[in-house]
């Protein structure tokens, strides 16, 4: 017995054609509509077409505009005197050393500060984010304040606040802030620190501190500001981190007769910090962003030596090819670093 | 009485160690507040602000051209009046009392903000017929409100209430183009804007116009296609891991390079370009986080009912997405308007750019205090402002709460 193809499955047969690489070539509009295949990988020609012919078309006209005033890619400049000082620095720099001496001056600032603020930030932030567990109401109210302040508050406005407010307006001399090992005064933040006979306190010499240790009070209104905004959210985090493990853990540690503070580094912390640690990476990401805005309370860090290199020699495209690559290697660092941690104290499974 | 005497004693005076800490914060605190007060009433001296208050709004904005301004604020009022009013006409299932905005009752809004608009103005010193203008502005959004809350009760309301979200863009153009000028009005060029309305503006197009490019940047993301996937995540990561202030300088001094000679569009342009690619990047992560919540179900139902992957994408998966999406999105957008201060450090007089070159006169010297307060108490009021707004919506957007 013959079925005989009713006459609508025909008219199907004779209208789609045998997929073939010449039909979907011929007809790219029915292929679309028909052919499963073909449709992603002309999406994607599409798409890398565009952005090739827009990238072709920035760098054709980066080159064009380029030959035309002469400035060319290329890193003999480095090797040139640089002509302007830097004004605090770990390494020793006069104005008569090359561009790339400076520029690594500034790096060193820009990771002198990420690594204070870190460590800073961390103990301020954890410290304000346990107290929001607190017993006393008022001191949750005054940690929710301190949040809200620094969340609504942008940090380059906190920053010149710090400076131009607080510390440019801090006494000199005997007059200044005396604290058990600190001085804070206009000319600068003086340590205690081990010197060359022994532990030394600050001293004043003819109207003048002297310590071991003095931190620019340009570096110190950048600390202050980053890791005050900074340890905000990372309080935020860490109150995150300690409400996500169950209150069942903390009453059934109880009920075993653990101490609270048995409980908190046995059974809490080691839960909470498997979200902790993934928060903290972005904060510390942000931290590292944030000491680029030091240009504007006058700390040469890498960005504000940058900007004088460019306004000196003119070469946009090398200074910011320098700046991108130092800021994202400085990020990648610090991503590597806490994936690190962020193995170590996630849940190992058999 | 004695419920708030147990409570008392429950929150502040539990045990010894509480009690101490509760004593020795409130003095510390008491002590901190008289020396403000003290500081803001006797020593703090505000002329800097009355004086300089038309600077801090807008700028260096012609001052016969203002008018344009207030006519905008108008308008704007009114719309904020208007929507406000057919919000609070449409009975909606959310407002339980346990899940209500503060303040809940609807009177003591109004006669807040009534207190506010009379206050406010008086107490910044303005003159007397800007005191005025101030007066009027508010009465307008009030019976805006009123009017619409009557009007828009019913079938009515509803109708009106669904051409909200295309009114506002249309009033956010037109508003644009009443600032710029041309078309018959004489021409502002954005170099003479300045103080918050530079601000406003540059935070609004960023938060407007990275929207689309976000949501594309999400979709290519979470692509099966290895080469969409690969140009989002570089994008993406590119504007992440460098600082904004980097990237403003690549606007400033770069973008002049990449395109042909001469072409370059003005520094305030280039500024808002900048700002709008970055935010992009920052909006596209916030949405990723919301498809990725998105049940894969999701798609896979509406694909198999018969739409098309845009479709679905479009009427199923991405309206689920940006409402989960809705808290980190305000988020950015809040830090955006916090970002927008970086454009003083490249030149721009933005508010805390204006405030600068208000410090840098003589006559000023040594106020800083004075102006940095006034501008962190602005950025505090406006941010707060937008995360308020922003919980409305979560309860507006959310289907268990919503009608």
């Amino acid at each position: 017995m013959e079925v005989s193809p009713s006459p609508s499955d025909s008219d199907l047969a004779r209208t789609r054609p045998q997929p073939s690489w010449w039909s979907s070539m011929l007809s790219p509009l029915q292929s679309l509509s028909t052919n499963r295949r073909a449709l992603p990988w002309l999406v994607q020609g599409g798409v890398g077409l565009l952005l090739l012919l827009m990238i072709a078309f920035l760098l054709a006209n980066l080159v064009r505009n380029l030959s035309a005033t002469g400035l060319l890619l290329t890193w003999r400049w480095l090797g040139q005197p640089a002509g302007f000082d830097v004004s605090e620095s770990l390494l020793p720099f006069s104005p008569d050393l090359p561009y790339w001496r400076a520029l690594l001056v500034g790096l060193v600032n820009t990771l002198r500060a990420v690594i204070v603020g870190l460590i800073g930030s961390t103990l301020l932030g954890t410290l304000v984010g346990m107290a929001s567990f607190s017993s006393n109401a008022l001191l949750r109210r005054l940690v929710r304040l301190y949040v809200e302040i620094n969340r609504n508050i942008p940090l380059l406005l906190q920053l010149v606040f710090w400076y131009f407010v607080v510390f440019l307006a801090l006494p000199n001399g005997s007059a200044a802030l005396q604290l058990p090992g600190v001085v804070l005064a206009k000319s600068g933040l003086y340590l205690a620190g081990a010197a060359a006979h022994g532990w030394q306190l600050p001293t004043l010499v003819n109207g003048v501190w002297q310590a071991p240790l003095r931190l620019s009070v340009e570096f110190a209104a950048l600390l202050t500001g980053l890791i005050v905004h900074i340890s905000a959210f990372i309080a935020e985090v860490v109150r995150g981190g300690i409400a996500s493990v169950p209150r069942g853990q903390w009453e059934a540690a109880s009920s075993l007769g653990l101490h609270w503070w048995a409980t908190l580094r046995r059974i809490i912390l080691p839960q909470a910090l498997r979200v902790i640690v993934p928060g903290l990476n972005s904060q510390y990401i942000n931290l590292a962003k944030g000491t680029s805005l030091a240009v504007a309370v006058g700390y040469t860090d890498l960005y504000s030596v940058a900007e004088t290199t460019l306004n000196q020699t003119g070469r946009a495209i090398e200074v910011y090819l320098i700046l991108l690559s130092a800021y994202l290697i400085i990020d990648l660092g610090i991503s590597a670093v806490m994936n690190g941690l962020n193995r170590l104290v996630q849940l190992r499974e058999r | 009485m004695a419920g708030l005497l147990r409570r008392l004693r429950r929150d502040y005076f539990a045990n010894p160690l509480d009690a101490a800490l509760s004593i020795t914060l409130g003095l510390l605190l008491t002590a901190a507040l008289l020396a403000g007060l003290r500081w803001a009433l006797s020593q703090a001296q505000w002329a800097v602000i009355q004086v300089n208050a038309t600077l801090f709004a807008v700028g260096r904005y012609p001052l016969e051209q203002q008018w344009r301004l207030w006519l905008v604020t108008a308008l704007l009022a009114a719309a904020s009046g208007s929507s406000w009013g057919l919000l609070r006409a449409l009975p909606r299932r959310d407002r339980r009392r346990e899940a209500q905005l503060w303040p809940g009752n609807d009177r003591i809004a109004v006669a807040g903000f009534a207190a506010l608009a009379l206050v406010l103005p008086a107490l910044l010193g303005l003159s007397l017929p800007l005191q005025l203008r101030w007066w009027l502005i508010s009465a307008l959004l009030l019976a805006a409100r009123w009017v619409c809350g009557r009007w828009g009760q019913g079938r009515r309301g509803r109708q009106a209430l669904r051409l909200l979200p295309l009114a506002w863009p249309c009033l956010y153009l037109f508003g644009l183009g009443l600032i710029a000028g041309g078309l018959g009005l004489i021409a502002v060029p954005p170099n003479e804007w300045g103080g918050l309305l530079l601000t406003l503006v540059q935070a609004s197009l960023a938060i407007l116009l990275c929207f689309p490019l976000g949501v594309l940047l999400a979709l290519g993301r979470r692509s099966t296609l290895p080469l969409l996937r690969w140009s989002s995540v570089l994008y993406i990561e590119f504007i992440r891991g460098a600082p904004l202030i980097t990237l403003l300088f690549l606007g400033q001094n770069i973008l002049g390079f990449l395109l042909p000679g001469g072409v370059a569009p003005e520094r305030v342009w280039r500024a808002a370009l900048v700002l709008t690619l970055f935010a992009a990047a920052y909006l596209a992560e916030a949405v990723r986080a919301g498809l990725a919540a998105v049940p894969r179900g999701q798609l896979e139902a509406a694909r198999s009912l018969g739409l098309s992957t845009a479709q679905a994408l479009a009427r199923v998966v991405l309206p689920q997405a940006i409402r989960t999406a809705v808290p980190a999105m305000v988020g950015q957008f809040i830090s955006l308007l916090q970002d927008t201060t970086l454009l003083s450090l490249i030149g721009l007089l933005e508010l805390l750019g204006s405030a600068r070159t208000v410090m840098a006169n003589p006559a000023f010297l040594g106020r800083n205090a004075e102006v940095y307060l006034t501008l962190a108490v602005l950025f505090w009021c406006c941010c707060a402002a937008l995360g308020l707004g922003s919980r409305a919506l979560e309860r507006r957007l959310n289907p268990n709460t919503t009608a």
